[in-house]
């Protein structure tokens, strides 16, 4: 029977990035694995800590402004005119 | 390269020379067509609408000045994007420090020993892509993301969003590899805290 003490909720979601970026030694992957097979808790953080990130990408990458998107009139003439000042 | 993409790319070699050559047309074209995609961008950066329109003012300036210095093997639309995002950097940074929401309140909390039993995280109603079919997910991911602190902020869309390096970003904010993980991580981790009250499965009877 494996007596050894598992890593902390702490340290496995102090270390999370790392885990999952796959810059973690293979020792801790090893310890990781090992806590997250008895912590629902650590199990969860991790799938809505990868859900967080994919929620941000989705809605920041939205095509609600692709290339040719309305520019407000006041902006472009503010751009015009500070070029030609620049000119 | 596709014919296309051939194409597209004849073309905007052409813009770019009557930019090079001064041509006012052919500048008013490229503030038209990326005007409004830059805007959305610094918006995401700032949060503020005036500082958001004269970052994208400054960077069409800026270009205008760098022309003759753009290299005709990148995309003009990247490189006028990498150079807003740069006009709003330097506002983030030269911002007065606003009272910013203390983000450890959106961390995970631990007992003494280092677990966090007394607090355990609870799953999610659903994968990203099933919260996105809810009507009001958008809106209440973009808010949470324009509660996070600039520092967090930025650090999160120069990642996740805008896909920088470590080592991009952390030159763009002038600080450490090292730094720029951190910060990343720490504001994953308060999106996640301020997402959770809206996403946590509720009990069931």
């Amino acid at each position: 029977m494996d007596n050894r003490p598992y890593i902390t909720c702490l340290e496995l979601i102090e270390f999370l990035h790392i885990y999952l970026d796959g810059e973690l030694p293979p020792d801790r992957v090893v310890e990781f694995e090992r806590h997250l097979s008895v912590c629902d808790s650590c199990v969860h953080y991790l799938s809505t800590y990868k859900e967080t990130i994919s929620l941000g990408k989705a809605v920041c990458r939205d095509p609600d402004a692709p290339v040719g998107a309305e520019v407000p009139e006041e902006l472009v003439a503010a751009i015009l005119s500070a070029r030609r000042g620049a000119s | 390269m596709t014919a296309e993409g051939r194409k597209e790319r004849g073309s905007e070699q052409e813009l770019v020379l009557l930019l090079q050559s001064g041509d006012e047309l052919a500048f008013e074209r490229l503030v038209r067509e990326q005007g409004g995609r830059l805007l959305a961008v610094a918006r995401r950066f700032l949060r503020d609408e005036e500082e958001a329109r004269d970052a994208v003012q400054e960077g069409f300036l800026s270009a205008y000045r760098a022309l003759d210095r753009f290299d005709q093997g990148s995309r003009l639309s990247t490189w006028l994007h990498r150079i807003v995002i740069n006009a709003c950097l330097m506002r983030l940074r030269s911002r007065r420090r606003r009272p910013e929401e203390p983000i450890e309140d959106f961390l995970p909390r631990f007992q003494d020993d280092g677990h966090q039993v007394r607090h355990p995280t609870p799953e999610w109603e659903g994968s990203a892509e099933t919260l996105l079919a809810q009507s009001q997910t958008r809106a209440i991911v973009r808010e949470a993301i324009d509660r996070l602190p600039d520092s967090y902020r930025g650090v999160l869309l120069l990642r996740d969003i805008e896909e920088l390096s470590t080592e991009e970003a952390a030159r763009s904010l002038g600080v450490t590899e090292n730094a720029v993980k951190i910060r990343l991580h720490r504001a994953r981790q308060a999106l996640r805290g301020l997402l959770e009250p809206h996403f946590r499965r509720t009990a069931s009877c």
